[in-house]
């Protein structure tokens, strides 16, 4: 489904979009680390995960180009039984395809290389174009790139389960950056056994497609061409749990949103805030306890509100008269 | 987040404006700020596209690189930059006033007091958010080791002569940034953050013309809510956010309509200017691309513009708040951290290396610690506001005194040892003896926990300090029945730590001594062809 298009149908536009100026960028610097059949990004797997192992002179590329996702992603499980098969020559693979079974239905997943160890493992290269300043990067970019990684090491050990022996996939995926201010390939070996773990636990955790159909009433459709209410209305019918996290990564949020606010729920203001408030979870249910209005007065939560509203009322009506009193403690 | 700024933020939904967070200001502001509003070119990991830069709110400078990728541009933008920012650093660094500093004595070990000049103000650079203050950073770690012609005539891509010390410069105010308290570069949101609760979440609070709606929404008739998101997402026919980001980064919309459409533009006009076969062709061609290059200066500075109006219009809010009582000594702290960065440069010691040693980390380390506890504790005794998260966190406790018992100590020469009951509403997390303090004239008086009172709700504590010598307390040194006191559970001063091995005794734990490997001084970076800084 193309949510983008549903959320400017139902008059809340997301705000994602490329600069093309980072994309062209993205774009040259992958085709740098690329260059010569991969041999700079083979020195690097080489040197940062695999020191024992032979150089990688004279890798094999395999052409792994077919005809939709379903071709590409056979082509890819086949180049890499091939690479498999051949121990003790480094093989390559740029772009290829793989598929992840999420929630019921095929999602295909396409890392921007795998490349085939001496010894039969594969591994996981990962291109970004944020850069490797002093050996250090943005620690919440190369986490992101750490649970993509982690998707693909996934969906890599689906295939290898497949194989018989099967061949590892390694754990620790291969991140390369610009070095400093240059273009220079620099590379770092990424530990994702955590994430890996994480995304397998949610992944069979994830309520399958045909559960949530299920749920919904018939005859429903999402289709952006519907009149705004219409479609309101379905988007309604499947739930949504709004949090602050969403803007940055859900074409809907600023719809759920708004929502959300419409419904007054308090996890609009963060996780944490709800977490504070106990049973809570209104903006007018959270101060009418704060005021004594409602709320049963032995319940921690409400009583720690009371608590809060009168020592911030006392506070401020001190700082209006100037200070004074208690008001600094001195 | 405390529960007390939870329901502050609550209320601001409700009301739909902004609720007050903090009832002081607790960061010095200078009278005459460095406002510096940059843009950079997306996934060029901080090349600069342009920047308003000046203290003055009506004339700011203009800065833009017409092409993000040409070397020589930037290294204009970068001279430019330092013409600015170097004048207004040096004006501070060169008045100073005298003062006083303990030092170990080299010969004899003994803690000495020598006179020192200290700056009586230092710069104050204002960024508009987060992101601004790590492109500072990462500003100053570009500049720093590049080299100018004068100091190695062989270098490929000389930089303009003070371009490095700016890079020092801003390397400097990028680490100071991180000490908590600290004044000398500040992010507007974070200021506003600091002071007001809005109802949006932190999150969305790093948008600074959001922030500001909520706060002060400059449209008639709009509350703030509705205020900041127009700010958020309004845009024009166009399809342009009518509210441009604060930057560093750019829309993309603005980015693909606009800027990339300029820049090529300005790229044909200097290939055509370049092929020009004589003069007059060459006048013509000329005129066309500082048309191009005229058309890119409006467009950046259409997208900074509204930025530097916000962060001036965020310093008026800030100013009509009363300055916290704590906030100028922690200023005299950042102007000594000013003055040292100073000295270090006019000794000539070498810039600032890529990675701290084991002893300036620790030592930093240290230092933020110790800042972060000072920063809680001054601002909970400038702020009642802040002091009531902490009572009902159960970290202080104020109320009424009820009985003062006179006691004395058990020694040859007794001294008074009041007991002071005290009836309070708040429950202070007190074990048995557990110190308390309060402020006596901006001084702690310390005193003792020493046991619930006889009536509900009192407790008593046994006063220990601040009394003078005699047998008689001074007066207004204890409490007296029916003065409203407030204790802390937290120290109001912080002790320095263990004082670390100097960096050449590092132990070997830690890397052991630096050698002569540190002695040579750092190398500038490899320039490629396609650098972005």
């Amino acid at each position: 489904m193309d949510k983008a298009s549903l959320a400017s149908a139902l008059g809340s536009p997301s705000v994602f979009g490329q600069s093309q100026f980072a994309f062209m960028r993205g774009n040259a610097f992958e085709a740098r680390v690329k260059a010569d059949g991969g041999a700079e990004l083979l020195r690097l797997v080489h040197e940062k995960l695999d020191g024992r192992a032979a150089e990688p002179v004279g890798a094999e590329v395999p052409d792994l180009s077919a005809s939709g996702p379903e071709g590409r992603a056979a082509r890819t499980s086949l180049a890499l039984r091939e690479a498999t098969r051949t121990p003790g020559t480094w093989t390559l693979l740029d772009h290829p395809m793989l598929a992840l079974e999420v929630a019921g239905s095929p999602a295909f997943l396409e890392p921007d290389a795998v490349v085939v160890h001496p010894d039969g493992s594969w591994t996981v290269v990962e291109i970004k174009s944020f850069p490797m300043l002093d050996g250090a990067a943005d620690p919440a970019k190369v986490g992101a790139a750490a649970r993509q990684a982690a998707v693909y090491v996934l969906a890599l050990e689906r295939v290898a389960a497949h194989l018989d022996p099967a061949p590892r996939v390694r754990h620790r995926v291969l991140l390369v950056c610009p070095k400093d201010f240059s273009n220079l390939p620099t590379a770092s070996a990424v530990d994702v056994r955590k994430q890996r773990a994480v995304t397998d636990r949610q992944l069979a955790r994830l309520t399958r497609i045909e559960d949530i159909a299920d749920e919904l009433p018939d005859g429903v459709c999402f289709s952006p061409e519907l009149p705004t209410e219409e479609l309101t209305e379905a988007v309604e019918s499947v739930p949504a749990a709004y949090a602050p996290e969403c803007l940055s990564a859900c074409e809907l949020a600023f719809h759920c949103r708004a929502r959300s606010r419409e419904a007054g729920a308090v996890t609009r203001l963060g996780r944490p805030v709800r977490a504070e408030l106990g049973g809570l979870s209104t903006v007018e249910e959270v101060l009418a306890a704060a005021r004594g209005e409602a709320g049963d007065p032995d319940d921690p939560a409400v009583a720690a509100l009371r608590r809060a509203a009168g020592l911030r009322a006392e506070a401020l009506a001190m700082a209006g008269v100037g200070g004074g009193g208690v008001a600094g403690c001195r | 987040m405390s529960l007390i700024t939870t329901l502050a933020r609550l209320e601001a939904v409700r009301a739909e404006a902004a609720q007050p967070a903090a009832t002081v200001r607790h960061r010095h502001l200078s009278d005459r700020p460095l406002v510096f509003v940059p843009l950079i070119t997306a996934g060029e990991a901080g090349a600069p596209l342009g920047a308003l830069v000046g203290t003055d709110r009506h004339a700011p400078r203009l800065l833009v690189v017409p092409q993000p990728r040409d070397r020589d541009l930037r290294f204009t933008f970068l001279a430019e930059l330092a013409d600015v920012v170097l004048p207004y650093v040096e004006a501070c660094a060169e008045s100073v006033e005298a003062a006083e500093r303990t030092e170990t004595d080299p010969e004899t070990g003994k803690r000495v007091k020598v006179e020192v000049d200290l700056c009586s103000d230092a710069a104050q650079l204002i960024v508009p958010s987060r992101a601004g203050v790590d492109f500072v950073r990462l500003l100053g770690r570009s500049m720093r080791f590049r080299r100018t012609a004068e100091q190695d005539p062989q270098t490929p891509h000389p930089a303009p002569p003070r371009v490095p010390l700016l890079g020092r410069w801003l390397t400097h105010y990028g680490e100071r940034a991180r000490v908590p308290g600290s004044s000398l570069l500040l992010a507007m949101t974070d200021l506003l953050g600091r002071h007001w609760a809005t109802g949006q979440s932190t999150l969305e609070d790093q948008h600074l013309g959001a922030l500001l709606a909520w706060i002060a929404p400059a449209e008639e008739g709009l509350t703030g809510a509705q205020a900041a998101r127009r700010a958020e997402l309004a845009r024009d026919a166009e399809g342009q956010l009518l509210c441009p980001p604060a930057g560093p980064a750019t829309d993309p919309a603005f980015d693909n309509r606009l800027l990339a459409p300029a820049i090529e533009r300005y790229d044909r006009a200097r290939t055509a200017l370049a092929a020009a076969e004589d003069g007059l062709e060459a006048d013509d061609r000329l005129g066309a691309l500082t048309a191009a290059e005229r058309e890119i200066r409006a467009l950046v500075e259409s997208r900074t513009r509204p930025t530097w109006e916000s962060v001036w219009r965020g310093l008026d809010l800030l100013r009509e708040l009363p300055a916290g009582a704590h906030a100028d000594d922690r200023w005299t702290r950042d102007r000594w951290s000013f003055t040292s960065h100073r000295d270090r440069v006019l000794a000539g010691e070498p810039p600032q290396p890529r990675r701290d040693d084991a002893v300036t980390a620790a030592n930093k380390l240290a230092t933020r610690e110790r800042e972060q506890a000072r920063l809680e504790a001054q601002e909970a005794l400038d702020d009642p506001l802040v002091m009531a998260g902490r009572r009902l966190a159960g970290e202080a406790f104020a109320g009424e005194v009820v009985d003062v018992v006179m006691e004395y100590s058990e020694s040859r020469r007794p001294s008074p040892r009041p007991l002071v009951t005290v009836r309070t509403d708040d429950r202070p997390h007190l074990g048995e003896r557990a110190r308390v303090y309060r402020s006596l004239g901006g001084r702690p008086q310390a005193a003792e926990y020493a046991g619930p009172g006889a009536e509900a709700d009192t407790l008593v504590l046994r006063i220990m300090d601040k009394m003078g010598r005699g047998r008689e307390p001074e007066a207004g040194s204890v409490p007296e029945k029916g003065d409203l006191v407030c204790f802390t559970l937290f120290e109001h001063e912080q002790r320095g730590g263990a004082k670390l091995p100097d960096p050449e005794e590092t132990p070997w734990t830690h890397g052991g001594p630096p050698g002569e490997a540190a002695a040579v001084p750092e190398a500038a970076d490899a320039q490629t062809e396609e650098d972005v800084l």
